[in-house]
This record gives structure tokens, sequence and C-alpha cells, in this order.
């Protein structure tokens, strides 16, 4: 097709053990890359299930604990994996987290909460792997953004406020590195069949269902594969965009 | 991956559109390459795509002219029995300011850029409907969402095409249509090669990856949506630019 192996390749995908964030983990898995999963202690008994179901590509994943939430933790595991394997290839800032609320009913306390893992969680990790993609004039960094970044969402103030920010951060981080064979660009998935949407109310799920022009919920495959192509050695004229993957739910 | 499968490739024997073919011919589809002027780099197109053991068909008519789009629609059906990707890449310029442009100058731009697609996606709808499937990609450009000095008529046709991509994927959302737009911003191509060399340099100031794209770099996304497997993607941009709309 029009992707080349990822033999070789090593990145990390952040919340890489659930959700869209197992897609990704997998698809790149199979496709030859050493992926790292990035995630809190629960997220290393989901990668060995993660591994299990994989056969011939979970030697492929390894596991490394940390909240994204904090800088010194970022920078920590960065190191690690760079020593451990010589070089960091791409990053995958996937790790996200939700608390909805109102704005009249949501605390300070939340707001900080989810834009540190949304938000401030990719600028952590970006700016924990950059030096090391300058040095080598390549890398490939893709945030996870969502369709609720474009739009609002009743009830999420700080996720919607989380993931518009990644589109700026991912454009102005695309500048300041296109010169240097880094490619940064944003993935914005609709409602998207994962535990993160099953947590939502079943009303809210069914309105999602209806606005959505094609009338059903995205699957983690179909995600996935955006980032896998953007990920490509070939994809190296593509940064600062964003690209909705989203059954057509925003235009 | 794609044997068995028709592609209709608008303007397809020259720049982005010759790369589209030649990629997607290479992937096992046949490929059906419109063209208007040009009948013998059309030609040398057919057999070079042909060497590769590829199987492609060139055809000649006016996109800007609904008969001609029904008739070469026809033609591919009646030889190949289907289509299922409709690529709308032919595209003209005629860079004037709009003191100096005519209203005829406007008006062709329009015409083959915007309208064209407008008469394809027309000549090929009932039967993509009629199937349950098919996969719709419009050649828009960073110009369309940037605009350029000197190119409001091109600015014009190719932001009118976000506009038709997104109605047109509303429309078939249910119908396992998908319609999308990929926004080169500016490619090795004789287009861009025909932008007076200091001009063009400027251009590529302007870059911020300071170097123009590859016909190949924009095709690969056009490949990308046409796939089984993209059906989610559905009235989006995929732009591919090099950093230019930021």
């Amino acid at each position: 097709m029009t992707t080349s192996s990822l033999k070789g390749r090593v990145g990390i995908v952040t919340g890489g053990a659930r959700g869209i964030g197992a897609a990704i983990t997998s698809l790149l898995a199979a496709d030859g890359a050493t992926v790292i999963v990035m995630g809190l202690a629960p997220d290393r008994a989901r990668t060995e299930t993660l591994r299990a179901s994989l056969n011939g590509a979970a030697k492929n994943i390894a596991f490394r604990e940390g909240n994204v939430a904090h800088y010194e933790i970022c920078k920590g595991v960065v190191e690690e994996v760079r020593v451990h394997y010589g070089q960091i290839d791409f990053l995958v800032n996937n790790a996200g987290i939700t608390a909805d609320h109102t704005v009249r009913n949501m605390t300070v306390e939340e707001w900080q909460a989810v834009l540190a893992v949304d938000l401030s969680g990719p600028f952590f990790m970006i700016k924990a792997v950059l030096e090391h993609m300058l040095e080598r004039n390549y890398g490939r960094i893709v945030n996870i953004s969502s369709v609720v970044g474009h739009t609002g969402n009743f009830g999420q103030a700080y996720y919607s406020s989380a993931k518009a920010g990644l589109m700026g951060l991912t454009k102005t981080v695309a500048l300041e590195t296109a010169s240097r064979g880094i490619t940064v660009n944003a993935v914005a998935p609709g409602f998207i069949n994962t535990d993160m949407v099953a947590a939502m109310p079943k009303a809210a799920i069914e309105a999602a269902i209806q606005k959505s022009p094609e009338r059903r919920l995205g699957q983690p495959e179909e995600v996935a594969r955006v980032v896998r192509f953007l990920l490509d050695d070939s994809s190296g004229y593509i940064t600062g965009a964003v690209y909705d993957v989203n059954g057509g739910l925003y235009m | 991956m794609l044997e068995g499968r028709v592609a209709f490739v608008t303007g397809g024997t020259r720049g982005i559109g010759a790369a589209i073919s030649a990629l997607l011919a290479k992937d096992g589809a046949h490929v059906a390459a419109g063209y208007n002027k040009g009948e013998e780099t059309a030609r040398q197109f057919k057999s070079t795509i042909e060497k590769n053991g590829a199987s492609i068909s060139v055809h000649q008519g006016r996109v800007d002219d609904p008969g001609d789009c029904q008739r070469v629609v026809q033609e591919v059906l009646d030889n190949f029995g289907r289509i299922d990707y409709l690529i709308n890449n032919a595209g003209i310029t005629i860079d004037k300011t709009v003191r100096k442009m005519t209203e005829e100058e406007w008006h062709q731009v329009l015409a083959v850029n915007l309208f064209g697609a407008f008469h394809m996606t027309k000549a090929v709808l009932e039967h993509m409907i009629g199937r349950g499937s098919g996969r719709v990609v419009n050649i828009s450009s960073v110009i369309g969402e940037t605009g350029n000095v000197g190119q409001a008529n091109y600015a014009a046709s190719k932001a009118g095409l976000f506009g038709f991509s997104k109605s047109l994927a509303l429309e078939m959302a249910q119908r396992g249509i998908t319609v999308n737009c990929v926004a080169p911003g500016f490619i090795e191509t004789e287009m861009v090669a025909a932008i007076p060399k200091p001009a063009l340099d400027k251009v590529i100031e302007r870059i911020p990856q300071r170097r123009l794209g590859r016909p190949d770099e924009v095709a690969r996304v056009v490949r990308f949506l046409i796939d089984d497997d993209s059906s989610y993607v559905t009235g989006a941009v995929y732009t591919v630019n090099g950093g230019l709309d930021m």
C-alpha cells in the first residue's frame, strides 16, 4: 500500500493500553514497531492482556508506568526509554481523562486535573522528547484531540478546552520543528466505541449517534489507522494538520 | 489490494492527477484517467503505466461540459462495469487580480474546478447509490483555505469544493459513500512551475518546511481515503502542505 513497514521504529503511546490507545498500540506493533505503553499502575495488567491477544507482535510491546500530568515523570520515562532502546522515533499523545460536569457544577480542582492530563501531559511529553528528535532530525508526533475540541460539548468544558488546546499546541510545535524533519499532527476522532464513551449516560450516547450523519459510533481501529498513516516515513509533508475521523459529525 | 476496483481520475494524466492514477493502478485498480487537452501526453502516460503491468484507460472530455461527463462515465461503466472511486482532480488557473480579472476568466476557472466536480459527481452518483458504496475525493488546495493574491477565481473554486464535499458527505452518509477533500499545498507540478521564479521563491520562503511537496505525497493521502477501511472518515479535509496553512 502507501505505507512502509515500521520495523526498527520505536515510540511511546501514552494511555496505550485502553480504548483508542490500545488499538493504536496493537496496529503499530503488528506493523513491526516497538511500542512503549505509558500508563498508570492498572495499565500494566491491561498491557499484558493486550500482549496476550497479539501473538507474534506481543514481544514488540513494553510497559512503563507514569502519570503524564507530571513533567518530572515524563522526563524520567522518556530518558529511560531513550537509553534502553537507543532511539525514540514517534510519540502518540493519547492519554486522556474526562470528569463531566457543567461549568456551574465543576470544581476548580476538576478543571485542573483534566487539563493536567489532557493538555499539559502532551506538552510535557513533547518537551521531554523534543531535544532527542531534533538531534536526530527525525520525529513523528501525533496528538489525539477530539471532535469536541472543534464543537464543544454540554458538560465537557474542560475536556473540550483541553482538546481544542491540543490543536493549538500541535500547530505551534509543527511550526517550530518544520525544518527539522519532525512532523506534528492531531487526529480528532468523533464518538468512538470505548470505555470512555460507554461511561456516558445512555441517553447522551443515543443523542451522539443520532447527531452523527453515519448514525454509528466509530471503532478504535478506525482511528488507529489514521495515526498509523501520519506516523509513516512517507507522510513527511503532512504537518500541523488536524485529521478528522468522525463519521461526518463535524464538518 | 484494489483488484477489481475501478477509479475515475479527472485530469488524471498530468501533475498530481498522474501520481494518483499511477498509485491506484499500481495497487491493482483499473484507472480511467480523464484528460481534456494533451492527447499525446495522455497516450504516453497510458503506455508508461501499462509497461508496469497496470490497467489504465484514458478518456478525452471536458469536465465543464455535463454532456461530456455523462458520456465518459458511461464509457467507463460500459467497458469496466463499475466505478468505485471518483477523484475530482482536474483544475486550471488563470491568475489575475480581481481588478484585472474578466468575467470570462472568473467563469472559466469556476467552470472547470468547481462545476466540473459537480458534473462528474452527478454523472456517477446514481451508480454509487445503486451499489451502496463509493468514495469521492475532491482535490482542493491550500489556496481554498487561505486565499492568494491574483487567485480569486482559483481560491473561490477550491473553497467552494469544501462546501460541496461536506454537503454531499451529509447527503451520502448513510449510503456507504464517503466524500472528502484533500488540500495540497504547493506541489512540484507544471502548474506550479508556471509561477515566475521570484514569486515561487517567495512561496517556498513561506512554507514552514521550505520545500515544495511531491505529487506522490498527495496521492497517498487520496489512496488512504479511498480505502475500504476509511469509511468513518467523511466530510473531512485532509491537508498535505508542509505546514503552509498555519
